[in-house]
């Protein structure tokens, strides 16, 4: 059977107050964004506490709820059947079809749960439930009630019209992508930014991302790589704007003038601080990184002060306490490690000390960047007005 | 300027051969196997591709398969062998400076119960024969041994190393991976002893997915594919007509003119030796008392302090393409075993860029090259690891 609706049910949109349309809308954008590409004719519309998919005549089911599976805001899909006409002996008659269809004769456990959000239907819920589980009863002898372990429930809401549906799919939760501002990730070739960039925007938020390449110490196939995990995480979070920044110049002064051991503390400055800059100009409001506690010398928390230091926003870090087997399991989930794990260099290891700090004081390493003053400025700027943006989008 | 100097890696496809390759996929795409006119017409492509081939090396028509390339080749001679030798021994030698193609079949091979071994090389590449010798017992089927190295271009006395081992053991099977040695030199494999002879299209200016083994015909092959029947049960599935009549022609025109053009190749060979002392640092490798003892067009050189992956994108960006290590293998990083067992210096194993030329190359391209590496081995020899 192809059902002709869903009912979506959204996660933590139900508490919010009077914005809450701002969250409804852009679910149901989201909705109907990744519905196009399944088939023409899926409409999105707004219901009580709910929304509604309309379904066209002839598209793919598999493919509807595995799209509608990629959606933040989404909790529940239920694929239902639609009652244009609920009175009563109608809606008893297509109720019955309806279990006939889906599950036959055979025997299970079952109960009736109601719901009614027109208040000018003339029975209320309590009374559909138990006179529908007579009617189901009566029709097919094999089943039994068992309103605390049922096997199927059967949710009958009248709205406008009558729906009916006994199964849900589990949706990703989180809040719709576009209702929560905007942040800037930064996003290298590694397993850990991705899953932070999938993790912010799970909560509503709309990323770009900054990619620090350094050829030729590193290769087209490593950027490439970067731009292939962008193309993974826009699944879920929508359109990638990819800030491509060449770090090579400001790497190699960091290099020439400061301590080797401070390297990528001091380039990890710099690239909080080039970063900041492009989220400033697409007015966000974050930045975005993987870094997660001790996982390498320059994340540990006295190195998180050095980079932390530079910047204004706030950084959210989503991973900063997980092991890192939580964050691969992650990156499985959502399709990103087999891509991260392919083995091209990134710029912050070519170079990288045998024996970089580990607990860099804040004031030290200050005074280690103070020798690039007179060359790194001009650097910096070149950096930025060379910028490459690639729009990245999902196949 | 654009300067292709990869060529051990992979060929650009002569006009000819593109030209006779688009006729093929456009006016004569029948199936060879087919009864009517069209797939006779087809036929004639592989027979004449066959003869030309044949002629080349000296050998006749039926004892060449088309095979889809290098690796094929090398891993339907080498499990071909093994499989229907396997009665009288489950020993294999081979050496330690072979291809992956060679060297992993063998690998695969080991499952099965086979015994591998690899005699040593000298550091200019060149196989140890006594050490060979000695690996040899009475369980031996099969040798292979490389004519000419992919990563330094060394060149083995095939001829030499043959008849010494089928004097130790008369009924060995001698398989040689020739895929950087045909189109560059005249093989002869029943002169020089050669029972299988592997080529791939592609290093020769044919289309990629082209390719042959050459079977002495007294030796039986147990097949890799089954199938159809085609190529007379040896290997089966629908040959690839327009890659077969590419590489046909590309073999005519490799070998017309042929000492010419080989005399081009040295020349350009000999024009970057000398110039590649201006560049500081660097080290040739493999290459003795005369460089027309090594492949005409295969360099290897190795740069103090300079990471070879770095140099290589350091030219990509000046329009230079070249290896590091093989084409292959790059994107399994990885120490060359090759170049371990030349005895290459330590710190440059990760140090050394392959350039390889063709009839295309110029001598400007050449001097391009040096001047760029001149001007940017200064550079990135600045900044090191530590």
């Amino acid at each position: 059977m192809n059902y002709k609706a869903f009912l979506i049910k959204y996660a933590e949109i139900g508490i919010k107050g009077k914005n809450r349309y701002v969250f409804e809308d852009a679910l149901c954008d989201r909705i109907a964004e990744k519905l196009k590409k399944v088939a023409e004719g899926f409409t999105v519309v707004r219901e009580q506490g709910r929304l509604k998919v309309n379904c066209p005549d002839v598209y793919d089911y598999d493919e509807a709820i595995n799209q509608m599976k990629k959606i933040f805001g989404v909790w529940e899909i239920c694929p239902a059947y639609v009652i244009e006409d609920a009175s009563w002996d109608n809606l008893a008659q297509k109720v019955g079809d309806y279990v006939e269809e889906r599950y036959g004769n055979t025997p299970h456990t079952f109960k009736v749960e109601a719901r009614r959000s027109d208040k000018s239907y003339p029975i209320q819920s309590p009374q559909i439930c138990s006179d529908m589980g007579g009617v189901i009863l009566d029709r097919f002898p094999a089943f039994k009630v068992d309103v605390h372990k049922p096997e199927i429930t059967f949710y009958v809401e009248i709205r406008n019209f009558a729906y009916v549906y006994s199964e849900s799919v589990k949706g990703l939760g989180g809040m719709p992508v576009g209702a929560n501002g905007h942040a800037m990730l930064l996003l290298s070739g590694g397993i850990d930014s991705p899953v932070a960039g999938y993790m912010v925007s799970k909560r509503g938020v709309t990323i770009d991302a900054v990619y620090f390449h350094a050829p030729p110490y590193t290769s087209e196939r490593a950027k490439q790589k970067v731009v292939d995990l962008a193309k993974l995480i826009s699944v879920y979070t929508g359109p990638i704007k990819l800030h491509v920044v060449n770090f090579t110049d400001i790497q190699l002064a960091i290099i020439d003038k400061c301590p080797r051991d401070e390297l990528t503390i001091i380039m990890r400055r710099y690239m909080m601080r080039i970063a900041e800059h492009f989220a400033y100009k697409n007015n966000c409001q974050a930045l975005i990184t993987g870094e997660s506690i001790g996982q390498v010398a320059s994340q540990t928390p006295q190195s998180l002060v050095a980079t932390n230091a530079v910047c204004t926003l706030p950084v959210y870090r989503p991973v900063i306490a997980f092991d890192k087997q939580d964050i691969v399991d992650i990156a499985e989930k959502i399709n990103t490690y087999e891509t991260s794990i392919q083995p091209y260099e990134d710029c912050c290891t070519i170079f990288v000390a045998k024996h970089p700090v580990t607990k860099p004081y804040l004031h030290i390493i200050e005074r280690s960047e103070k020798k690039l003053i007179g060359t790194i400025e001009e650097l910096v700027e070149k950096a930025i007005n060379d910028v490459e943006i690639i729009e990245v989008t999902e196949d | 300027m654009e300067v292709y100097l990869d060529n051990a890696a992979t060929t650009r496809v002569s006009e000819k051969a593109t030209e006779i390759v688009e006729k093929v996929m456009r006016d004569d795409y029948g199936n060879p196997s087919s009864k009517h006119i069209k797939g006779f017409d087809a036929e004639q492509y592989i027979k004449k591709s066959a003869k030309i081939i044949a002629d080349s090396l000296k050998v006749q028509p039926k004892e060449l398969i088309f095979t889809s390339g290098g690796t094929e080749s090398n891993n339907m001679a080498l499990s071909g062998a093994a499989f229907s030798k396997m009665r009288s021994g489950k020993r294999i030698i081979s050496t330690c400076f072979e291809h992956a193609s060679v060297y992993s079949p063998l690998l695969a091979l080991k499952d099965f119960g086979f015994d591998i071994d690899f005699a040593p090389v000298d550091e200019l590449g060149h196989v140890k024969i006594d050490e060979l010798l000695k690996l040899i017992d009475d369980n031996t089927t099969l040798i292979s041994v490389m004519y000419v190295n992919n990563e330094v271009g060394a060149v083995q006395d095939i001829a030499a190393i043959s008849k010494a081992v089928k004097e130790k053991k008369q009924d060995i099977i001698f398989h040689v991976d020739a895929i950087q040695a045909y189109g560059k030199y005249r093989i002869n494999p029943k002169k020089e002893g050669i029972d299988l002879l592997s080529v791939s299209g592609h290093k020769i200016h044919a289309p990629k997915g082209s390719g042959f083994l050459y079977v002495d015909e007294k030796i039986k092959l147990r097949p890799l594919i089954f199938g159809g029947g085609q190529q007379k049960n040896r290997r089966s599935g629908t040959e690839n007509v327009p890659a077969i009549a590419g590489l046909g022609e590309a073999v005519r025109e490799a070998y017309e003119d042929f000492d010419k053009k080989i005399e081009h190749i040295y020349a350009l060979k000999e024009h970057f030796l000398k110039r590649i002392g201006e560049v500081p640092g660097t080290h040739v490798n493999a290459i003795g008392e005369n460089v027309r003892d090594t492949a005409p067009h295969i360099v290897s050189i190795s740069f103090d302090k300079i990471k070879a992956e770095v140099l290589l994108h350091a030219l990509e960006d000046k329009h230079v393409y070249v290896s590091s290590g093989s084409a292959c293998s790059s994107n399994h990083p990885g120490i060359s075993s090759t170049l371990q067992a030349i005895n290459v210096r330590k710190d440059l194993l990760d140090s050394t860029l392959r350039f390889s030329f063709s009839r295309y190359t110029t001598v400007d391209e050449i001097d391009y090259c040096i001047d760029v590496l001149k001007e940017l081995v200064p550079i990135y020899s600045k900044f090191t690891r530590r």
